[in-house]
């Protein structure tokens, strides 16, 4: 089997259309950047706190907004997340409402406001309820008067318990017939010391202010630092215009990777820029695959125009960058849809950006290079010719030796 | 086969089992379940993908130093009173945010010479430097002040560490975190409820058992008209709980004058233990070192009939008379609950914080979650493996195989890679892997595509499968440093889960150059070596 045989597509030609589109595509980002959404900052680098909670039922959200409101919580934000079956939302709430010195204060009040008041002052909420103070009930109330060896066996019966909720019920219990598996007098202390409140906490997230500063710089440092790494390996291996239009072309994967995020309003996490590094290498490796092509075609066509050598080069390496981009797309499009909730922002971040960073290698980065020698040749006053390659042909030779 | 060809051949094998090895380790059984549990044995989870609690904390380092020039105020005074030397006052100007400075005013320009001799020789951690009209700064040098701060992470942590051992927590990680930002991290898996472990961390615990000189006072100003306004020579101040008698419910704050210096402190501990008092309530015993029992005996000695207190975090927990010598052993009790009981002796046990720590970041993975995010990793990752597999076969054929063998050979590197560094494999690892899928056949689709064109160009099988190596060799040893670069940067500006995503890539890109341009190369020659001339290449 095989694509694209002999292909000989005039990419060149077509650059202005390919050029409107991107700069659409960036104008819109930048819009969206700097007077729409603004840069949707995750929790991970805005500071606040976060909690992922799973209900017995659908949760109704105007119901769930009331009881945060009646807390004082009125400005937490709700997101329903996952399969709606799963009967998932997520809560956040800006680093405002939890002071450095509190932590976990918005955390806890927004569990309070969930539980509601308790059925009986007595009884805590299993559901929430850590595998401590499901042994400490157990101790207390010994049903399976287990003597000398009674913290042992109660730790166990605990651990079992809250095994039981997470592991096998996702989290939240709905009925105390769940629990049937377990010794019938045991159940019996769980009921009279608990109650089951209609959700879970699966996770909660806390970044204090401080720390969601540095990850931001620290985020910054590393794309910049990135980016400025390839750039010298570039310049380092071909020359430095190559370097120069391989990152422009990243960067304007980047830019329309984020711009995409801030225009879906959705949050960019600490994973989501893993995601965006990795597309900058991904990105970079499609360009490097056509640069090599280019400058090999560079030696072995001295006649041809470079545009034409560019030209070229895209189409004898195209079943390649089909091939490549359409297999780690699908792997990263499997990602997409069966990696669950957790890994979204990260998968979506891999999707958009494999798609147009294969894009940018062909119709941006290699047209920055004819476009460069174009430039050059009219300032010199020359007439257009390939562009000579001294580093890279001098370094060839080196190699050939 | 050629003599070179079964050599590359034993070497393959060689390290797919060693690697096997990494992954599986010797599994008890070849069953389905025996060979989960020896994967689970090898590779280790991150927080995110068994459940449990990451806390990021500050060290409040200032604490430390505070404590330090608080003790170089009180020696100065005696020195200077030793050596008669006048002063206005020794105070630290701005305790918040420069505890390491003390300034000394009113000093007779003619006893300037001594006080320099005295900070050079007394305090010769201290520097000296002289302000406007008889005021001096003494400062801790700036190397001490940077050792201290180092010091209190460094005691923080090992303080942590032994509480976090006493609670039984299975494999924490407790670590500095982040180069010079005196910040610890905290991982502890498969624990559900921060609450108490942050509360037992963040005691400071500082015991200390000084003599009661007076007391008790309802209130400060009670203690101060007792003895005519000032404070009696070395002797402090401090609030304590009024122990009523039976019945009593009155719970109000009481101060007692106690001596300045300590009997013991909670260095001189050798154990402590929970128990209860004769009457029956909540107490904790505990035990001295040798050294301290001594200095306890001779102390409680001399002192019979004397009262003593028993100081806890600068509070007064009680206060008792001596009734005769003791030497070894005491005990604490207050209004205590059993699991209070249980918490204190614990945090006197794992001695004191050298100073206060502050929450930074807390984050709880329930085991729900990271149950659902193995299951659904996992399930995306055998989905976007068997779709390239299929993929590659179809559209390859003979050479298909080729590259899925050495798919296979790079995962199978890559996950024992895991299992031999003990690397930890966090959800955007189980993606790293993913991805290493997508972007190791690259190199494959690399290789064959030039392969392709050199056989249309007419070459043969043999020479075309040299020429197509050689010219994308140049190519992947590109694509791959550069990723490689990006992959560096994450690791060193990342933190935990992003981490073991880079690492993941990292090894991944390595794992590939040596199946993609090694191994594959060996299955095509042992292929060509029993190709009949002539015959096409399933490319």
């Amino acid at each position: 089997m095989e694509f694209f045989r002999n292909s000989n597509i005039d990419f060149l030609g077509k650059k202005w259309y390919f050029l409107a589109f991107s700069l659409i595509f960036s104008v819109a980002g930048l819009f969206s950047l700097f007077f729409w959404h603004g840069l949707p900052l995750g929790v991970d680098f805005r500071g606040g706190t976060l909690v992922y909670v799973k209900f017995t039922q659908r949760p109704d959200e105007n119901h769930v907004r009331s009881l945060l409101a009646k807390a004082g919580l009125t400005q937490a934000k709700l997101q329903r997340i996952g399969q709606p079956e799963m009967n998932e939302l997520l809560i956040s709430l800006d680093i405002q409402e939890t002071s450095e010195q509190a932590l976990d204060a918005g955390k806890n009040t927004i569990i309070q406001a969930l539980e509601g008041t308790s059925p009986d002052p007595n009884k805590k909420d299993l559901n929430n309820a850590s595998s401590q103070s499901v042994f400490d009930a157990l101790l207390t109330a010994d049903p399976v008067r287990a003597g000398t060896d009674a913290n042992q066996r109660y730790q166990a019966i605990a651990q079992q318990i809250v095994d039981l909720r997470d592991k096998e019920h996702g989290g939240v219990f709905s009925s105390f017939d769940q629990l049937k598996v377990l010794d019938p007098n045991v159940v019996q202390v769980l009921q009279s010391s608990f109650y089951l409140s209609n959700f879970g906490v699966r996770n909660v997230e806390i970044v204090g202010p401080q720390v969601g500063k540095q990850l931001q710089i620290q985020a910054y440092k590393a794309i910049g630092l990135s980016l400025l790494g390839m750039l010298v390996y570039l310049w380092f291996r071909f020359e430095l215009i190559y370097g120069v239009a391989a990152v422009v072309a990243v960067f304007h994967d980047t830019l329309i990777t984020v711009g995409a995020f801030s225009m879906l309003n959705k949050e960019i996490s600490l994973t989501v820029i893993a995601a965006i590094l990795t597309l900058t290498g991904y990105s970079m490796n499609d360009t490097i695959v056509v640069f090599d092509r280019i400058r090999e075609n560079v030696k072995l066509m001295r006649r041809e125009s470079l545009a034409q050598i560019v030209n070229i080069s895209i189409n004898q390496t195209l079943s390649r960058t089909i091939l490549t981009s359409g297999l780690t797309f699908l792997t990263v499009l499997s990602l997409f849809l069966f990696g669950g909730e957790v890994l979204h922002g990260f998968s979506f971040a891999l999707v958009i950006g494999i798609l147009i960073g294969t894009y940018s290698s062909i119709f941006i980065a290699a047209p920055m290079l004819v476009a460069y020698q174009g430039w050059r040749a009219n300032k010199k006053g020359l007439a257009a010719q390939a562009v000579s390659l001294p580093a890279a042909r001098s370094k060839e030779k080196a190699r050939a030796r | 086969m050629n003599k070179n060809l079964t050599w590359k051949t034993i070497f393959i094998v060689a390290v797919m089992l060693v690697f096997l090895f990494g992954i599986f380790g010797i599994p008890k059984s070849l069953s389905k379940a025996g060979l989960t549990a020896a994967v689970r044995e090898r590779i280790s989870l991150g927080l995110d993908l068994r459940g449990g609690t990451h806390l990021i904390l500050q060290v409040m380092v200032n604490d430390a130093i505070k404590a330090d020039s608080d003790n170089a105020v009180d020696r100065l005074k005696s020195e200077l009173r030793t050596a008669n030397i006048t002063y206005a006052e020794i105070t630290q100007p701005d305790p918040n945010t420069h505890p390491e400075m003390i300034s000394v005013k009113g000093v007779p320009p003619e006893s300037s010479a001594d006080l320099r001799r005295i900070v050079q020789e007394r305090l010769p951690e201290y520097d000296l430097a002289s302000g406007a009209e008889n005021s001096w700064t003494v400062s801790m040098k700036s190397s001490v002040l940077e050792d201290l701060k180092q010091r209190s992470v460094t005691q923080a942590i090992e303080t942590i560490r032994n509480r976090i051992d006493q609670l039984g927590v299975s494999e924490p990680v407790i670590e500095e975190h982040g180069l010079g930002a005196y910040q610890i991290l905290v991982q502890l898996p498969g624990v559900d409820d921060p609450a108490r472990v942050k509360e037992i961390m963040q005691s400071t615990a500082m015991l200390q058992i000084r003599q009661a000189l007076d007391g008790p006072f309802s209130s400060e100003q009670d203690a101060l008209q007792k003895s005519g306004g000032v404070l009696p020579p070395d002797s402090v101040l401090m609030k304590g709980r009024y122990q009523g008698g039976p019945g009593s419910g009155d719970r109000a704050d009481v101060w007692y004058l106690l001596s300045r210096s300590s009997a013991v402190t909670g260095r001189d501990l050798r154990g402590a233990e929970p128990t209860r008092d004769e009457n029956n309530r909540p107490a904790i015993r505990f035990m001295l070192t040798s050294d301290g029992g001594r200095r306890f005996g001779s102390f409680t000695g001399s002192h019979v009939g004397d009262r003593l207190a028993i100081v806890l975090d600068n509070k007064v927990q009680e206060v008792a008379t001596i009734q005769e010598q003791i030497n070894d052993e005491g005990r604490i009790t207050g209004a205590f609950t059993d699991q209070q009981a249980k918490d204190l002796a614990m945090i006197l046990r794992s001695g004191a914080l050298p100073a206060g720590i502050r929450y930074l970041e807390e984050r709880t993975v329930g085991p729900s979650l990271g149950a659902d995010s193995i299951r659904h990793g996992v399930l995306a990752a055998v989905i976007g493996l068997i779709a390239v597999i299929v993929f590659m076969l179809i559209y390859y054929r003979g050479a298909g195989i080729n590259a899925d063998l050495a798919l296979v050979l790079n995962l199978i590197i890559l996950l024992g890679f895991l299992g031999f560094t003990g690397a930890t494999l966090t959800l955007p690892g189980i993606a790293g892997v993913i991805l290493t899928v997508g972007m190791g056949v690259d190199s494959n689709v690399l290789i064959f595509e030039r392969i392709r064109e050199e056989l249309r160009h007419g070459k043969t099988p043999t020479s075309a499968v040299s020429q197509g190596f050689a010219h994308a060799w140049v190519t992947i040893v590109d694509t791959h440093v550069t990723t490689i670069v990006s992959a560096a940067i994450l690791f060193i500006f990342g933190t935990g889960a992003v981490r073991g995503f880079a690492v993941t890539l990292a090894f991944g890109l390595l794992a590939n150059l040596f199946t993609a341009v090694f191994v594959s190369r060996v299955i095509f020659d042992a292929h060509l070596n029993r190709h009949r001339a002539g015959e096409p290449l399933s490319i």
